[in-house]
């Protein structure tokens, strides 16, 4: 638990610190989109590691919250903080109708139920000409102000961005020591166990699988009015297993693992780009390696190496002191 | 030791003085850089591929000849693997931290609609190989936008030489078979929109999803519908099926499709179906077939000679958008210098340009240069395009 908030003002100190180093729009729009599937991504650990149930369709409800927002403020001119928390309670709310028959199913029947969600969702976008603009998308999204603020550079989304990034970590630790938390790994132990000590397993799936839609939504939210565009092919199945890859990567059992994820997987093809035709091969190396090597993600590799360097320490105190 | 102390210092001392006569040679005149991003891996590669060979081409022949007035061009292209995120992340790179002139790219209207906003704010000219019209005008205010262009024909474009087509042919009721991607519902669009004009009727109006593999459904509702011309709006692979459908159902209306499938790939795919198809197609395909008097022939034949002998791959429509954009922006930079207001007021100035996509006449209004004229009707026959007359 201490850990947890040490890193969580570790992350408040770089969030803040970075600008000093920085300033190039192009280093923040790498840094905001970070941001943004960090979001997704954390809901997606909580459901995923904490509680155990797997989604692919995660992006369906990313799209969804960009949807809500780009339609609301585009067709019904409304200003875009409360079109974000109309599409954000909107789009838990679908999460829970879609949610009370899907997670009935576990493990690969979940898993397959939730992939035809998201499939779904991104046909919806393509299909509803009017509403969505189909395949060729919608612009003209407004950009976030707060009384003569205009987030229009890449400065000032930064900050929004990280802002909201850092108050849902905050929520998410909370969460997860919590009595909530605890049941949810229990959960994910055994359901049936789990079951049988009077936790309500199906109510506990359903809270996580509509509180990380929510999440999903309002990184939507953002990216809409990042963007000032929105087209269905950002929110497909590949983005769905792009976040999962996130999740796991970074280690699903671990928030600031699944930050670390997200990082790695958006800024590592940058970084990459120096060798050209070879980057996919590269990538799909690592990829590979941390899979193998690292089941439980970067933050595995991380604890092992500050376990390590403790015990070392504490050898070399022993005979000292 | 002491030989090996001179040899050090004497490779220094030429490196120093190679690097100082490099340098001069380059203060002398500085490079031009000009930005590209285009999808070349993901689901547009068969568009993004093509484009960067032609880029590529066209970079290393201008500069052989010695650049723009002297000073070579630096091409610096990046790949957003047809995601808007990425895409939009490559722009800004090439606008902050490579500080280019301007930037030709994307190849979808997706990957370039998420970069119009940031061109448009760093005011640095854009030409897209994209070709939907809500790249170069806001579908709202209906302005043209100030620093966009593009090079591949709209389909409006497209619709009027069809429509035109089929008037002289007396039809009256016409059905329409789209895809449900953006390239179809804009074609849909523009059907609808301009069909009263030419007091047609649309007597059925069916779409299907690009990997469909059987329409039978969705032409068997048109066969009985009463159309007399059925025009199906898709990519290659899903128009192949539904020439090949229609045939089976034995259907006797007219087919005509749109310039999505004019590859020679298409003819292979739809077999014995495709025969007696109508479709506009740019004139790049039947390049050999224009009368010498065509101002676009020895453009098209050169460009089409060039590629096919260095990349050893028949060329398509979709490098052609690319070699359009590559010199109509290098022309620009030409006579406008390192300036980038100078060089998008150029491109607005461009009169009589003839590229493969047709012979471009921008204005203040319209950034795209083209008319109908850029397409030809054309049909299949015996496995080869032909001119209809």
């Amino acid at each position: 638990m201490k850990r947890d908030w040490g890193i969580w003002l570790l992350l408040c100190a770089v969030v803040f610190g970075m600008p000093l180093f920085i300033r190039s729009p192009y280093y923040y729009s790498i840094l905001i989109f970070i941001a943004i599937y960090g979001i997704v991504v954390l809901g997606l650990t909580l459901l995923m590691g904490y509680a155990g149930q797997v989604s692919l369709g995660h992006a369906g409800f990313f799209g969804l919250g960009a949807y809500f927002s780009a339609i609301l403020t585009v067709h019904l001119h409304l200003n875009p903080w409360p079109a974000m928390g109309i599409a954000l309670i909107a789009t838990v709310l679908v999460a829970f109708i879609l949610g009370i028959p899907t997670l009935r199913l576990r493990g690969h029947y979940l898993a397959i139920a939730t992939l035809g969600l998201g499939v779904v969702l991104q046909i919806i976008f393509k299909e509803e000409l009017e509403l969505t603009g189909g395949p060729s998308g919608m612009g003209g999204i407004p950009y976030f102000h707060l009384s003569s603020i205009t987030f229009s550079n890449d400065r000032k989304y930064y900050f929004l961005c990280w802002i909201f990034l850092i108050i849902l970590y905050g929520l998410s630790i909370n969460l997860v020591h919590s009595r909530i938390g605890r049941a949810l790994r229990s959960i994910s132990q055994n359901q049936t166990a789990a079951g049988s000590l009077g936790i309500n397993v199906s109510w506990f799936k359903l809270l996580m699988f509509g509180l990380s839609a929510g999440y999903a939504s309002l990184a939507g939210s953002l990216y809409a009015h990042y963007l000032t565009f929105v087209n269905p092919s950002p929110f497909g199945f590949m983005a769905s297993v792009k976040f999962m890859a996130m999740v796991v990567i970074g280690g699903s059992s671990s928030l600031w693992g699944a930050l670390l994820g997200t990082a790695l997987l958006t800024s590592l093809p940058e970084f990459l780009a120096v060798l050209e035709d070879y980057e996919m091969l590269v990538f799909g190396a690592i990829l590979i390696l941390v899979m193998m090597f690292a089941p439980k993600g970067l933050a595995g590799i991380f604890s092992w190496i500050y376990q390590t360097i403790r015990n070392k320490v504490k050898k070399q105190d022993a005979p000292a002191g | 030791m002491k030989k090996l102390a001179l040899t050090a210092v004497l490779t220094v001392l030429v490196g120093l003085v190679a690097i100082s006569v490099a340098n001069t040679a380059e203060q002398a005149k500085e490079t031009y850089k000009i930005g590209v991003v285009l999808d070349i891996t993901g689901p547009a590669s068969s568009l993004g591929e093509p484009e960067k060979q032609t880029l590529g081409m066209l970079a290393e022949e201008l500069n052989a000849k010695g650049g723009i007035n002297g000073h070579l061009i630096e091409m610096i292209l990046y790949d957003n693997e047809g995601d808007e995120a990425k895409s939009l992340i490559k722009a800004k790179k090439l606008i902050e931290q490579d500080k280019v002139l301007a930037l030709i790219g994307t190849s979808q209207s997706g990957t370039t609609m998420a970069i119009v906003p940031t061109v448009t704010a760093a005011q640095i000219p854009l030409v897209s190989c994209a070709a939907s019209w809500k790249i170069i005008r806001d579908p709202e205010t209906k302005k043209t936008r100030e620093w966009v262009f593009k090079t591949p024909q709209s389909d409006s474009l497209a619709v009027t030489k069809i429509f035109d087509y089929l008037q002289k042919k007396g039809v009256k009721k016409i059905a329409i078979m789209s895809v449900s991607t953006g390239y179809g519902d804009s074609g849909r669009a523009e059907l609808q929109r301009l069909a009263p004009n030419y007091k047609f009727e649309i007597v059925a109006d069916e779409r299907f999803a690009p990997t469909d593999t059987d329409m039978s459904a969705q032409l068997t509702k048109i066969k009985g519908s009463g159309a007399e011309a059925v025009i199906c709006w898709a990519i290659r692979d899903p128009s192949a099926v539904v020439a090949k459908n229609m045939k089976q159902l034995g259907m006797k209306q007219m087919l005509i499709m749109s310039h999505g499938v004019a590859t020679k790939k298409f003819i292979e795919l739809a077999g014995d179906a495709s025969e007696g198809i109508i479709l506009p197609a740019g004139k790049l395909i039947v390049a050999d077939l224009l009368p010498a008097t065509d101002p676009q022939k020895k453009v098209l034949i050169d460009y089409r000679n060039k590629f096919e002998a260095k990349y050893k791959t028949p060329v398509s429509t979709f490098g052609g958008h690319a070699y359009d954009a590559f010199t109509m922006l290098t022309d620009a930079i030409k006579k406008a210098g390192p300036d980038q207001k100078k060089i998008r007021d150029e491109l607005e100035k461009v009169k009589g340009f003839p590229g493969t996509g047709g012979i471009f006449n921008m204005g203040p209004d319209d950034h795209e240069g083209l008319t109908k004229d850029a397409f030809m009707m054309v049909t299949i026959k015996n496995g080869n395009w032909e001119l209809v007359k």
